[in-house]
């Protein structure tokens, strides 16, 4: 990539860089900024859809025998789609063909079994309540212990495993020390602001048109395809902007575009679908509960000796990611630590709940918190402060990770954890913390600090490529289309920001074009925090190739070798005249000038960029690899005070520091770092999923399921980013920070853990047992527990 | 709307203003949840209160549109001077210096990502940013009080909220010739009698109707016209109703214009609170008088619903969970009902008769309810909840006792739970008991087995059995505790800040 390095002298990154806002920010603030669903009053024509959904977790039923004669009867009620409407496949599963669009067998409750169409909504509704569907209810698994009693599986178990001294039970034996743990990790609803939707129509040449609020435009295609049985150069996805995704549109929101575009292809009418809270909550699937049993053998001071984690997820009915997401968790149990002998098996359960699928951190929470309650038990029982236990077992320059990929970087563990020691002032409020919980027997203060190390790319190696198609025109102005999909992640600003610096011209000059599929073809999701590094460094080398032939054009009219020209702020110019330069003026060229001349040359003024990542690959059956380009670090210092009456607590500060690399675009990064904090804070608080022992979701709305607000927001919350940490193999020396931060939230998990134990009597040494999440509720039960001496759990509504 | 008429014809009256204005094209305002918990339905409602006209932020999702007929409202297409074109569909439009100082700020700080809340947000802000009341800071400066309070109602998965609360709080204080403040000095209507009429409703529906009358007897009279109406005040349990369970009635009548439930009188034994007063306008106008409310206020729901939920509403609702019940239940509260027959006084504990039942008679409403002001020795609300803001109650307790000074044993108690029992209920056993009783510690210890067997509550999404009943004690040995440290104990609300008063910006084009 010789024409990206920087030339001398001349200031050419003016975007790339700097602190803006987001590139949509003024439409988000005066409503301008459209979402799928409010295209709907352009289509006065739209039918719209509406599931019937099953009341069972499991049944048999006949498609063929559906009864739609009364909701047909209803007033507007258009028509109801079932199987006898597919033309295709009747099946819309991502990876494992397993997910019927319309099911014979229902596998959770609340799943569609059929939809209608109404002119109006209110038509759609009353068209559902009034087909009638013939169940024969089987028997259910709905937990993840009775999945495991009757052996329902999804996956083979996935294993790594890897040891200095041979096999893991034999460094068990072995330990001075050894202890277990049983941990249940409750899942974690999406709840993107903006409830899946999509709308079907027909494009001018009578091919279907899907606007979709989809992560994976190249998928939604598809699938579309694949149910309407068509070639994909048939169907068209558009993906907008999403109002939030966080993995939960990766696949899910596949079923959603089909529907449409199914209703569309029966009734030649445009069709929208968009799901309600409740719809959307009993109909997607979620992040993965998971169950942990693990053994730990250790020295007296706290070094881990072996790690024995046995990992199930609740994948739900079918596969979906579960099986990738299981290896991440599997990849992120060591976290930050070096673990001589560890065995991680993990392994995805069936139950008949919806299935289970992408959230931020996609499993490698799940892992990094069973490892992370591993070693602060470890440390209660050697009885040392835990971060003297964490820090005693970082990884060093050199080591390996159990999948023997290099740990580069190391380094950054302890430059970043004592970084963040000192700023945040730990030792100090430690004793602080320590005084107060001294002198009051009913209040309790926490102090916790972890760390993150979390690898970038998506495990499963050929996704990591990226496309982007970038046009200039005659007026100077340019279009950048690129595969990455827009959710709030500040993506298409970051793309705006290298295009502009690409191309040397202003960010007025460059418009981000809506995601489509008929621009860049066979993208993968933007998923996995990789949307930036694949994307921007497609557009950046999309760029790099316009830039070279108008530069041939601009080299003939000043008389300049092309490769000393500069493209700076709308000019271009030889790098000797940069703008100040007395004759800047006269032997610069403006760039709209340069494109009208570049048209009348006959240069072509738009280019393909097309970028994979390098040297990645992981063996799955050898449990061995490079899996990941890069890892990304951090670490977190939460303080909490709980409630000993109640069980609720406040978190009081934060401090974050958090590695980035070079970062293309800070307040982006910043706003991803803290809301990915207060989202995993969420998931470890807050969220809980409870479903009912028939299956039926108990919390399917806003009102019983709990995201943080403001008033969890702690009000001194600092976030820095780690200076001096260019990562070279990026582009702009750049790194992902989608998934990443959600991690540091397990600082407040930690605190709490802390605080909990503060209101054990003096000798009483019981381990914390801490529900996950820990509710205020589980918070009490766990006081309760060291109060009485003795661990003791009683979990919400069982 | 957005300072244009628009007719209203042809809607159903059960109509949400958030499916109405979706249908009209103006589709800056959100659906999250359609349960009043995400705010990103949020409008705003020049209503006029008791001080005059006021801005207020309301729940679109949870408003009908008969509520609101002839109201002036705002979206967030109407807040800046050119509302960005809605046609074309692009992010473009204003340019940042042309945007309302509220809007400026969220885009200079970072205040949007993925962009669906920030319409709602916006508009809780605007209405705080004409709200805010001016203090003095804590260095004695002249300063504006924010109240983190103000956005509790709106939800935000991406930002994590800082970004958010820094905007919220560099706000300068509104310049003199704002337009939108300017407005707040001009006259306003009163809404006055409205309705709405649905014929021949698909799936065998028949007719259904919405009255808004303007007066008491108006209300009353239609009530004892049909006296299976469905009354509708704010509408924060009713629409829910409607929106999550496609509950729908024949007819409804609207409480919105009824100016006879909208009063308060500050007595000098007893303060009379009319039924339909929203919460938010009762907690501003008592002032502190009932400090047990004033407890209870910030813990109830956001301000968002507080600015329609009415106290009316919360007991006739008759949840077991409820908030005011617990408190007002400590304090003896009574309540008045009136129909057309006249009106009777009901202490408030025999107002609830069962699981979501309550004393009504048919025909009759809710008309006010009365609070002696006597002030208990000590009196606090606790409301135990898996958030701290805008969260309902897995318990909710309220206790007031009395106690001799002289013997410091106790005089009178009064121990009211919600969540416990199938109605808000009162542990009137152990009240009996604790009087005589020397209010300590011992006493307390040995209460507690008793106050944990009073009530055998359920278990549900919300909390435990085992919990809820672990909280009757605690929560009272909390209360017995905080009586003895002299302060409230545990995490609290976060506080109204006072923050400096920062100059106006300019900012190009007219306001209004
Ligand atoms: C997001 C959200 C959060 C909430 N949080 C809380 C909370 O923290 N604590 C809490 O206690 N509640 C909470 N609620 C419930 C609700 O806001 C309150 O119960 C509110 O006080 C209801 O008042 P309203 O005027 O909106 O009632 P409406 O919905 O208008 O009416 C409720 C019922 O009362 C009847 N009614 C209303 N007024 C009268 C009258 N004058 N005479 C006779 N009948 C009447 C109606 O017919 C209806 O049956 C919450 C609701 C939502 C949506
Ligand atoms: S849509 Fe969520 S509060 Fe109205
Ligand atoms: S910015 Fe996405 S929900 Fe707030």
């Amino acid at each position: 990539m010789s024409s990206s390095e920087p030339p001398p002298n001349v200031p050419v990154t003016p975007h790339v860089g700097k602190a803006l806002p987001h590139e949509s920010a003024v439409g988000h603030v005066t409503g301008a900024a459209h979402y799928t669903d409010d295209l709907l009053p352009r289509y006065a024509d739209a039918l719209h859809a509406w599931p019937v959904q099953s009341p069972h977790a499991h049944a048999r039923l006949s498609q063929a025998a559906i009864d739609d004669a009364a909701a047909l009867a209803i007033e507007g009620v258009v028509t109801v789609l079932t199987v006898a409407d597919v033309p295709g496949a009747n099946e819309v599963g991502p990876v494992a063909h397993d997910e019927a669009l319309f099911p014979e067998e229902v596998m959770h409750c609340g799943q569609a079994v059929a939809w209608v169409l109404g002119e109006t909504l209110e038509a759609a509704k009353l068209g559902a309540a009034a087909v009638v569907v013939d169940y024969e209810p089987l028997p259910a698994i709905t937990t993840m212990r009775q999945a495991i009693a009757a052996e329902s599986f999804l996956t083979e178990a996935l294993v790594i495993e890897s040891g200095d001294s041979g096999d893991v039970e034999a460094a068990l034996a072995a330990a001075p020390h050894t202890l277990e743990g049983e941990l249940e990790i409750g899942g974690q609803e999406h709840f993107y602001l903006e409830t899946q939707a999509a709308i079907a129509c027909w494009d001018e040449a009578g091919e279907v048109f899907v606007h979709s609020s989809t992560q994976h435009p190249s998928e939604t295609q598809e699938v579309v395809a694949r149910v309407l049985g068509l070639h994909r150069n048939r169907v068209t996805c558009q993906s907008l902007r999403m109002g939030g995704a966080f993995g939960g549109k990766e696949v899910q929101a596949n079923p959603v575009a089909a529907v449409a575009a199914l209703g569309a292809h029966k009734t030649g009418r445009p069709v929208r679908v968009r799901y309600d809270r409740q719809l959307d909550m009993t109909m997607t699937g979620k992040r993965h509960p998971f169950l942990a049993r693990y053994r730990a053998g250790y020295d007296g001071d706290g070094r881990i000796v072996a790690f024995d984690l046995q990992l199930y997820s609740d994948g739900g009915y079918s596969l979906d990611l579960s099986k990738a997401i299981m290896f991440r968790a599997l990849f992120h149990c060591d976290n930050c630590y070096r673990i001589p002998n560890l065995r991680v098996v993990g392994r995805v359960l069936r139950t008949h709940k919806t299935s289970q699928t992408a959230f931020r951190g996609f499993g490698g929470p799940q892992g990094m918190v069973a490892g992370e309650d591993m070693l602060a038990r470890v440390a209660q029982a050697v009885g040392k402060p835990a971060h003297e236990v964490r820090a005693l077992n970082f990884y060093a320059e050199g080591d390996r990770t159990p999948y023997g990929q290099l740990v580069r970087d190391a380094e950054r563990i302890p430059r970043i954890w004592s970084g963040l020691m000192g700023s945040a002032d730990f030792e100090a409020r430690r004793a602080a913390v320590a005084e107060f919980n001294a002198s009051h027997p009913h209040e309790k203060r926490g102090l916790a600090i972890t760390p993150v190390k979390f690898g970038i790319s998506f495990t499963t190696s050929f996704l990591n490529q990226a496309g982007a198609l970038v046009l200039v025109y005659q007026d100077g102005s340019v279009q950048v289309n690129h595969g990455g999909t827009e959710m709030g992640q500040g993506l298409h600003t970051k793309m705006l920001q290298i295009a502009a610096d690409g191309l040397g011209v202003t960010l007025d000059q460059v418009r981000l074009m809506p995601t489509r599929t008929d621009k860049v073809p066979n993208t993968s999701a933007t998923a996995a925090s990789s949307g930036s590094d694949l994307n921007g460094a497609a557009v950046e080398r999309a760029c790099a190739q316009i830039r070279e032939r108008m530069a041939e054009v601009a080299g003939r009219r000043l008389q300049v070798p092309p490769m000393d020209l500069r493209f700076a702020g709308g000019r271009v110019f030889p790098f000797w005249c940069a703008p100040g330069h007395p004759d800047h003026g006269a032997s610069s060229l403006g760039f709209v000038e340069l494109a009208q001349q570049a048209y009348l040359e006959r240069v072509s003024l738009f280019a393909a960029g097309y970028y994979r990542t390098p040297a990645i690959h992981y063996d799955e059956a050898a449990g061995r690899g490079k899996p990941f380009h890069y890892f990304a670090y951090g670490a977190a210092v939460s303080e909490v005070e709980v409630d000993g009456f109640t069980g609720q607590f406040v978190l009081r500060r934060v401090d974050i520091l958090h590695d980035v690399g070079s970062s293309i675009s800070p307040l982006i990064d910043r706003g991803q770092i803290e809301g990915g904090f207060i989202q995993g804070m969420g998931w470890l608080t807050s969220e809980e999923l409870i479903w009912a022992e028939d299956g039926r979701l108990a919390t399917r709305g806003a009102s019983t399921y709990k995201l943080p607000t403001l008033g969890e927001c702690p009000e001194a919350f600092h976030v820095e980013l780690l200076p001096m940490a260019a990562e070279p193999a990026v582009v702009k020396g750049s790194k992902a920070v989608g998934e990443p931060p959600f991690m540091l939230a397990i600082s407040v998990r930690e605190a709490l853990r802390e605080a909990v134990a503060a209101f054990a009597a003096e000798s009483n040494a019981a381990p914390v047992e801490l529900g996950c999440p820990s509710t205020p509720e589980a918070v009490y039960w766990a006081i309760e527990g060291v109060r009485e001496g003795r661990a003791k759990q009683v979990s919400a509504a069982e | 709307m957005n300072g244009e008429s628009l007719e209203v014809e042809g809607i159903d009256p059960h109509t949400t203003l958030l499916d109405f204005l979706r249908d009209r094209g103006l589709v800056g305002t959100k659906e999250g949840c359609a349960e009043g918990e995400c705010g990103a339905c949020a409008v705003v409602v020049l209503r006029l209160e008791h001080e005059g006209p006021r801005y207020v932020a309301v729940n679109a999702c949870l408003t009908l549109v008969g509520s609101v007929l002839g109201a002036e409202l705002r979206t967030v297409e109407g807040l800046s001077p050119q509302p960005g074109s809605r046609s074309a569909g692009r992010a473009a439009g204003p340019s940042v210096a042309e945007l309302h100082p509220v809007q400026r700020a969220m885009v200079e700080l970072g205040g949007s990502q993925c962009g669906y809340c920030t319409p709602g947000f916006v508009v809780s802000m605007f209405a705080e940013y004409y709200r805010r009341e001016a203090s003095l800071t804590p260095s004695g400066e002249p300063g504006l009080r924010w109240d983190p309070e103000s956005v509790a109602g709106n939800l935000c998965r991406c930002t994590g909220y800082r970004p958010i609360r820094e905007a919220m709080r560099s706000l300068p204080l509104a310049a003199e010739d704002d337009g939108f403040r300017a407005r707040l000095s001009q006259p306003l209507a009163p809404l006055g009698e409205a309705s709405l009429v649905r014929e021949d409703v698909p799936g065998g529906g028949g007719t259904r109707r919405l009255h808004r009358p303007a007066s008491l007897a108006g209300a009353l009279a239609l009530l004892a016209e049909e006296p299976a109406a469905k009354l509708i005040a704010g509408g924060t349990d009713l629409v829910v109703e409607v929106n999550q369970r496609d509950r729908r009635w024949p007819t409804l009548i609207a409480l919105e214009a009824v100016d006879e439930l909208r009063t308060l009188e500050l007595g000098g034994e007893e303060i009379r609170i009319g039924a339909g007063l929203n919460l938010s306008e009762l907690e501003h106008r008592l002032g502190g008088a009932l400090p047990l409310l004033d407890e209870l206020f910030p813990l109830f729901s956001s301000r968002l619903i507080r600015n329609r939920a009415t106290l009316g509403g919360n007991l006739v609702n008759a949840s077991p969970i409820g908030d005011s019940p617990p408190a007002l239940l400590a304090l003896d509260a009574r309540v008045v009902l009136a129909s057309q027959r006249g009106e009777r006084e009901l202490p408030l504990v025999e107002f609830f008769t069962g699981y979501r039942q309550t004393a009504l008679a048919p025909g009759e409403l809710l008309r006010a309810v009365i609070v002696p002001r006597r002030a208990p020795t000590h009196a606090h609300f606790y409301k135990v909840s898996k958030r701290v803001l805008d969260d309902i109650s897995t318990v909710a307790a309220a206790f007031a006792v009395d106690l001799d000074p002289a013997s410091n044993t106790v005089t009178r108690a009064r121990l009211a739970y919600g969540g416990v029992a199938a109605t808000p209920v009162r542990a009137q056993a152990v009240e009996q008991a604790l009087v005589g009783r020397p209010w300590t510690a011992e006493t307390v210890a040995e209460l507690a087995p008793q106050l944990r067997e009073s009530f055998t509550p359920l278990s549900d999404h919300r909390g435990s059995a085992a919990y809820r009943q672990a909280m009757l004690a605690r929560t009272f040995e909390k209360f017995f505790h905080e009586t003895q440290a002299g302060r409230r104990l545990g995490p609290q609300p976060p506080p109204s800040v006072v923050l400096p008063v920062l100059p106006p910006r300019p900012q190009k084009g007219a306001n209004a």
